[in-house]
């Protein structure tokens, strides 16, 4: 392509190889090289998918109800599996369970997240560094040892009779909370005050500047976060397993299954959860996209 | 409910952040209905005063009035103040049309419908009044800010800045268009800028600001033609500053020995103490006549120059003429044809009109309120 | 700091120009969190620590009695200490390969990706969208004895004939990378993701070789990315044990589940929580050693 070299602009060298053919057979290795690496990894990372998803179609020679011990190889096709996602005993209880504990504790975990990061971005105070470092610990803190210090606290206190739903969603909301902190605050830390000087400079006190201003302008943030709240907690197992007692979260079955029967169906519920996700997420993209276009 | 149609005091303002005070018990009163422009270079203390004035900043000491009553404690959203931001500020997430009619929707008023559309077309917005502020360009970004302020009919309408994102083409045209709309409708503007063009062109009054404090406020002319500081005489448009030894200072002329060489100032245009002043002269006021050619009037004149640089700029020819003190004055001479340039090595007589001559206290930096080349756009 | 002023203007301290936070309730909006964090974490953990110096003559039935019996610390390290060393060993693997493994592919979608930047970074996270167990089991299927990949490894001599892939600690911390992958994937990119390509352009102008450019320009200016990435990853990875209870034997096993087994199974509160405790500290240590190093200030 005759293209002239000195108003090339940015943005083609960014996409594209360089179009002088001289000193550039090295960048053009690492150009594609680095590309290509990422590739490699991310495919890496899907293998798994792909298993669970070839697995859901497992007819293993364990029977027609599908039960096999985990790890078995690929054996029939079937789509059995898929039609009695409910058969094995307590899988879909342990679903509920699960769905309900996430949004319970990521409506919990979002709100007290939120007003924390609002106090820490827009309001001064004293104690702000040790505010910070308290937040910080929870994420730096492994799951084992947040899950037997709360069961301690449990057993300690003589709730741990009452040990399960109440205490999931309390362990929950602990280890989303550092989360939402972040992630709203890179937002709000992001967002322009004069926005919020503007509203009030226009007879918006500030109750209305901050519904009508600041919480519109941040909600994509608390989203964000909500959902990383929601996925965090629905696939939590150490911490769980620490305080459920007796109850049973999806996750927290999954390891029970491993022990003994593994029914083909948990595959089924990963495939599931995966393409919902996978689903909203785009869906999400594409949404986003059409909003950024109407704006540009 | 405060009264707009009030004239606005600012009384011994203070700002301190610290130990540093961005604003230094200024005190002005901006008349009702008047195009009033603070200028000054970049960190003066223009923005936070304005900003005072919003109710966005607490002064540290000082009081804000409109008319008689006493504003300072309000809140902003109190205030019959509007402001237009330097970045607009306009709501991202709102179309132009909620933009506009924000102000009048949280003071409750009924047909603010009506009345956003009334000002969108004002501002021949009209066809984009359901797009939001990011698909604008620059120019029709700031009339949106420009409305969404002017539609509330403040008592005082503050504008920060507003020009200088623009290029320069828009932002003449849009000095001429905010000139008019002002004249039109007769609400007081408040214009911060650092571009004494812009103020000089636009204000009815000036007061020029430096480091906190005022250097001096008055009327566009009277500013420039009788500066009472060096930064004044320099940060608006250019002068000649020469060092003199004031030799009588009585009377109605005060002499000066302009390094050997006898100047008459006349009293009113000397605002020097002491025994020394700079002289000044602005070098559109000079005349440069070949040596020995000078009709000797009452002008003031002073000889021995020789030209050491030429430039023509188009318009005026701007010519660098070396003294016999070491020092080169600028003669700038608008290129009227009338007669022939002068080249470098000539020498000439400078003289100009006594009544063009201004004296300033000597203490004071020749260089203050110059324009550093970084400061040039 | 704050001015007496004769005027009746309401002042407060002024920061960084800004009046809008004036009043100082703002920090009424912490207490909710700051409550639940105090009760439902640092009670925990000094829980835990008394815990850990319960007389560990007692059990779980007859209730324990707190006689700040520090030698529960020394005989925990004593008997475990080896466990502890395979723990980091382990998860600094792990990290490792996760930094050398995710670099690139974070670098790819910040730079090279193009209209596909978001679309890749939902690939990066989209694995997380399976059950971490199932994905973990899923690797138990791939790598075991009669999988492709063991096979395919035997054919071509790497692995001998009656090697094995499951069971071994090349097992577990291929899990650890595998699992934790977006962890450091997703800081890295964010802080690639602030620079500013010019300066990558200019680095590769002067500068001879890409490399050079990018250890001098690239590497330094995404190390914030990198701090975070390495300690999201390694934190967690040092105290996990479910990679290692489902790919590995107890030969690998790691202090997790030393302290999982010591608390669900023995009921061994004391010892439980004092080997909690010690790997905390050391986590919290190496944390702090490792950022002051490196430098960074902003950790939330």
């Amino acid at each position: 392509m005759a293209t002239d070299v000195t108003t090339t602009s940015m943005t083609e060298r960014r996409v594209g190889p360089a179009k002088r053919p001289r000193r550039n057979a090295g960048r053009w290795i690492s150009d594609h090289l680095v590309l290509m690496v990422g590739i490699l990894v991310l495919a890496y990372m899907f293998v798994p998918i792909g298993y669970i998803f070839a697995l859901s179609f497992n007819q293993p020679s364990g029977g027609e109800t599908g039960h096999q011990s985990a790890g078995a190889q690929f054996e029939a096709f079937t789509w059995t599996n898929w039609s009695t996602i409910c058969e094995p005993e307590g899988l879909c209880r342990s679903l509920r369970l699960s769905i309900q504990v996430s949004i319970t504790a990521t409506v919990i975990a979002t709100i007290l997240g939120t007003l924390m990061a609002f106090a820490l971005v827009r309001h001064s105070f004293r104690g702000r560094g040790s505010s910070n470092l308290l937040i910080f610990l929870p994420m730096a803190t492994p799951e084992v040892v947040m899950g037997s210090s709360l069961l301690a606290m449990f057993v300690s206190t003589g709730f741990d009779s009452v040990l399960g739903f109440v205490t999931i969603v309390i362990a929950h909301v602990l280890f989303c909370l550092s989360f939402v902190v972040v992630t709203v605050k890179a937002r709000l830390t992001g967002m322009d005050s004069r926005l919020e000087q503007a509203a009030m400079d226009l007879y918006a006190n500030e109750w209305q500047t901050f519904r009508l201003v600041t919480l519109p302008l941040a909600m994509p943030g608390i989203v964000a976060a909500a959902l990383l709240s929601f996925s965090l907690s629905f696939d939590d197992f150490i911490v769980t397993n620490f305080t459920a007692g007796q109850s049973v979260t999806f996750p927290l079955y999954v390891y029970g299954a491993k022990l003994k029967d593994f029914p083909a169906q948990l595959y089924v519920v990963g495939t599931i959860m995966f393409l919902v996700s996978f689903v909203f997420v785009i869906a999400a993209e594409v949404w986003r996209r059409r909003r950024a276009r109407a704006w540009a | 409910m405060v009264e707009t149609n009030q004239d606005l005091h600012l009384e011994d303002l203070t700002k301190r952040f610290g130990d540093f005070a961005a604003v230094r018990d200024l005190s002005l009163t901006v008349p009702n209905g008047s195009f009033f422009a603070l200028l000054g270079p970049s960190g003066c203390g223009k923005t936070t005063t304005l900003r005072m004035v919003a109710g966005l900043e607490d002064p540290t000491a000082g009081r804000i009035r409109m008319g008689d009553q006493d504003i300072t404690a309000l809140r902003p959203y109190k205030r019959p103040v509007n402001t237009v931001f330097q970045s607009y500020a306009l709501f991202p997430h709102l179309t132009i049309f909620e933009n506009v009619a924000f102000g009048l929707r949280r003071r409750g008023i009924k047909d603010y419908r009506q009345k956003t559309l009334d000002m969108i077309e004002l501002v021949q917005l009209g066809p984009y009044a359901g797009r939001k502020p990011a698909q604008l360009s620059g120019g029709q970004q700031q009339r949106v800010a420009l409305g969404r302020a002017l539609i509330n009919e403040p008592g005082v309408l503050l504008l920060d800045e507003p020009l200088g994102a623009l290029d320069l083409k828009l932002r003449r045209q849009m000095q001429i268009e905010l000139k008019r709309i002002q004249t039109e409708i007769e609400v007081t503007f408040v214009h911060v800028t650092h571009d004494q063009e812009e103020a000089m062109t636009m204000a009815d009054t000036i007061a020029v600001m430096n480091h906190g404090v005022i250097e001096q406020m008055g009327a566009p002319g009277e500013l420039y033609e009788n500066p009472v500081t060096t930064f004044v005489a320099n940060f608006l448009g250019q002068s000649n500053l020469i060092m003199t030894d004031i030799i009588d200072g009585a009377g109605a002329e005060v002499m000066v020995d302009c390094q050997g060489q006898k100047i008459g100032v006349s009293s009113e245009r000397s605002h020097a103490k002491g025994r020394k002043a700079w002289l000044g002269i602005r070098p559109e006021k000079i005349f440069a006549s070949h040596a020995h050619e000078a009709e000797r009037t009452d002008s003031n004149v002073l000889t021995g120059g020789r030209i050491s640089d030429v430039s023509f700029v188009g318009v005026s020819t701007q010519y660098l003429v070396a003294m016999p003190w070491d020092q080169e004055l600028m003669v700038f001479e608008q290129n009227t044809g009338r007669r022939p340039l002068f080249e470098n090595g000539d020498e000439v007589d400078l003289s100009w009109s006594s009544e063009h001559a201004f004296l300033l206290d000597a203490d004071q930096d020749a260089h203050a309120g110059m324009m550093r080349p970084e400061d040039r756009e | 700091m704050t001015h007496v002023a004769p005027a009746p203007a309401p002042t407060g301290a002024a920061v960084d120009g800004e009046t809008s936070r004036r009043r100082g309730w703002g920090w009424l909006l912490l207490v909710p969190g700051m409550l639940y964090l105090a009760i439902f974490f640092v009670f925990p953990t000094i829980q835990l620590f008394l815990t850990s110096l319960y007389d560990p003559s007692g059990n779980y039935v007859q209730g324990y009695t707190l006689t700040w019996h520090f030698a529960n610390y020394v005989d925990a390290i004593r008997d475990t200490w080896n466990l502890f060393v395979r723990s980091f060993v382990y998860a600094g693997i792990a990290t490792a390969v996760c930094l050398l493994l995710g670099y690139p592919l974070a670098y790819a979608i910040a730079f090279k990706a193009g209209r596909w930047k978001n679309f890749m970074l939902v690939l990066v996270i989209a694995p997380f969208f399976t059950s971490f167990l199932l994905r973990t089991l899923s690797w138990k299927t791939i790598l075991a004895d009669q999988g492709p990949v063991a096979d395919f490894l035997r054919t071509i001599q790497i692995l001998p004939e009656d090697g094995r892939l499951l069971a071994t600690p090349l097992a577990v911390i291929a899990g650890l990378i595998y699992n934790f992958m977006p962890f450091m994937t997703l800081p890295l990119f964010a802080s690639l993701d602030k620079v500013d390509y010019r300066l990558i352009e200019a680095s590769s102008d002067l500068y001879s070789s890409p490399l050079t450019g990018f250890r001098k320009v690239t590497f330094p200016l995404s190390l914030p990315g990198v701090v975070a990435g390495t300690l999201l990853t390694f934190i967690p990875a040092s105290g996990d044990y479910i990679n290692a209870e489902i790919l590995g034997t107890p030969k690998q096993y790691m202090v997790g589940n030393r302290i999982q087994a010591a608390f669900l199974t023995e009921h061994d509160y004391p010892l439980a929580a004092s080997l909690s405790l010690t790997l905390m500290l050391i986590v919290v240590l190496m944390v702090v050693v490792y950022v002051r190093r490196v430098g960074t200030e902003e950790l939330v």
